[in-house]
């Protein structure tokens, strides 16, 4: 915590939840999520590039049921953090500012992350599962 | 005479003109950071569905395969810019976590430090290693 003494902010346990605050803490809680997800694509390269035997536990781990599930959850981050950011983006253009349009960027972007994860597990799954 | 209208004058006659045609602000780095996540993230949206969309075309794949997928020049180069550019966007963006969320300073700096060697470590381990797979070392 901090090293001062003078009163903080209220938090975010005081205010009532909204769409806005929700995809500003997705986006960073996503990216965090995504910066770890990088250490996994470099372990991937590496089994690749040392053998089939690496390569082989690497594909073990990943297709296992945790190896799924953080599979899924970065697939997801990932698409998130790419709609999200694409609003951003758009956003740091000085367009998209008054409050409606705020929100509904904000719910496109959720919405857009849910389809674009949908799409990639059914490509997954059209091509005979993960496993 | 307004007063504070003087002051204001007497002020900006002391700041060089230099820190408008620098313009790096206070902290010396300009817009520098946040330039350079724009620009890494932009560059992101391309490499990441060309990524998302390699990986989904090797499920299943063999050794061989994959390896022969990687040493493809083209896929080889774009895995590169993909891990480069990932890092270096992660970094700016833990960067500001940090900056904002850990406010005891010898932790901050320590962090900050570590995500940049982690960074780098993981950046140059991924880039030699497609270079491997690439020109079949």
């Amino acid at each position: 915590m901090a090293d001062t003494q003078r009163p903080l902010s209220p938090h975010l346990q005081v205010y009532r939840w909204q769409i806005q605050m929700v995809t500003s803490i997705l986006h960073r809680a996503t990216g965090v999520a995504l910066a770890v997800g990088t250490l996994l694509v470099v372990w991937g390269i590496l089994a690749l590039a040392s053998g089939e035997a690496a390569f082989e536990q690497f594909k073990t781990c990943t297709g296992s049921p945790v190896g799924l599930i953080l599979l899924a959850g970065w697939s997801w981050a990932l698409s998130y953090h790419l709609c999200n950011g694409i609003r951003h983006l758009v956003q740091d253009t000085g367009a998209g500012y008054a409050i409606p349009q705020f929100v509904r960027s904000s719910w496109l972007s959720v919405i857009g992350s849910i389809v674009l994860t949908v799409a990639i597990w059914a490509c997954v799954l059209i091509h005979g599962g993960a496993a | 005479m307004n007063l504070r209208a003087g002051t204001d004058d007497v002020r900006s006659q002391l700041r060089h003109p230099m820190k408008h045609a620098r313009g790096l602000g206070s902290a010396q780095h300009g817009v520098d950071h946040w330039w350079t996540q724009r620009v890494t993230a932009a560059a992101l949206i391309a490499l990441g569905l060309w990524f998302v969309v390699t990986v989904l075309s090797l499920l299943h794949a063999d050794y061989a395969t994959a390896k022969a997928m990687v040493a493809r020049p083209w896929n080889a180069l774009l895995l590169i810019l993909f891990v480069v550019t990932a890092f270096w966007h992660a970094v700016l963006g833990l960067q500001v976590v940090i900056e904002d969320y850990v406010h005891t300073r010898w932790k901050e700096v320590v962090l900050l430090v570590a995500i940049k060697f982690l960074a780098v470590l993981g950046a140059l381990a991924g880039v030699l290693a497609v270079l491997r797979i690439a020109l079949g070392v």
